[in-house]
């Protein structure tokens, strides 16, 4: 047994500072790093996506498709 | 006052109704000292004299009440009261008598041994041991799964024999109709259902 040899004092205060002067950045850091990702991986494909539909859209050829089909109350496909 | 009774601790009845005489009559008979030894021994306890042993009750002519185990101090291992009420071993053998009178002596005398049957004579586990896990979690897990298995069998034992037959809008004519009737109304041609139908192919986009 080491009886001359004494233990080092432990930390008494400041315990909840210093946690949070490591994980407060972390933890911001984190959710802008998910706020980004987010923004990269879903919003900007979805507008590009949504841009490349309506380029290139006729609605009046989708309309007649749909007439066609038999989709629509309010008019009867062509015809009959 | 005519009449005035004496009671056995030296005060007067002043009293000379009936009842009060009828009172001080029976503790005049031959258990009086006793109940009144009895009514001193409870004033006693409220007063809180240590000197009498807390576990001595004198009832009316019965004599002494069994001190149940429950009620002593007991002994208990557990982390955040590191120092139980009483020692663990209570019988020393006369080994541990011997050891325990050489332990009023210097400590630096003592072997590592004998250090450990002192420990060991006032504590039952030490913090390793009391800490240590018990593999209980094992059991907890495997009963888990076995009755999510269980309930399993159960479930697919219901589909069977409880539930009866599924509507007729799951034939898969009637889902082939549903899934052209959406393609027609060109639901979510963005992203969605219709996006991934080749209209000018009519098939799936590849």
């Amino acid at each position: 047994m080491k009886s001359t040899m004494s233990l080092v004092k432990p930390a008494m205060r400041g315990l909840l500072a210093k946690r949070l002067r490591f994980h407060l950045p972390i933890a911001f850091g984190l959710a802008l790093v998910a706020a980004v990702a987010f923004k990269f991986t879903v919003t900007e494909p979805r507008k590009q996506a949504y841009a490349d539909f309506y380029k290139h859209y006729d609605s009046m050829k989708e309309f007649s498709a749909m007439r066609e089909a038999g989709v629509f109350e309010s008019v009867r496909p062509t015809g009959k | 006052m005519a009449g005035a009774k004496v009671i056995p601790n030296g005060r007067r009845l002043y009293c000379n109704c009936p009842f009060c005489v009828e009172i001080v009559r029976n503790f005049m008979d031959s258990s009086s000292t006793l109940i009144w030894r009895m009514l001193a021994t409870r004033v006693f306890r409220l007063v809180g004299n240590r000197a009498l042993s807390t576990s001595i009750c004198l009832r009316g002519g019965h004599g002494v009440a069994k001190v149940e185990d429950y009620t002593l101090p007991a002994y208990f291992d557990r982390r955040e009261s590191p120092l139980p009420d009483i020692k663990f071993v209570q019988q020393l053998s006369p080994d541990q008598k011997s050891l325990k009178e050489k332990e009023k002596g210097s400590w630096a005398a003592l072997s590592k041994e004998e250090k450990i049957a002192l420990y060991r004579i006032s504590f039952k586990e030490s913090f390793a041991e009391m800490d240590k896990g018990t593999g209980e979690w094992k059991s907890v897990v495997a009963g888990i799964f076995f009755f999510i298995g269980f309930t399993g069998l159960v479930v697919l034992w219901q589909r069977n024999y409880v539930y009866g037959d599924v509507p007729h809008t799951f034939d898969p004519e009637y889902k082939q109709k549903e899934v052209q009737r959406m393609l027609d109304m060109r639901i979510n041609p963005v992203e969605g259902f219709s996006a991934k139908w080749d209209y000018e192919n009519n098939a799936w986009k590849k």
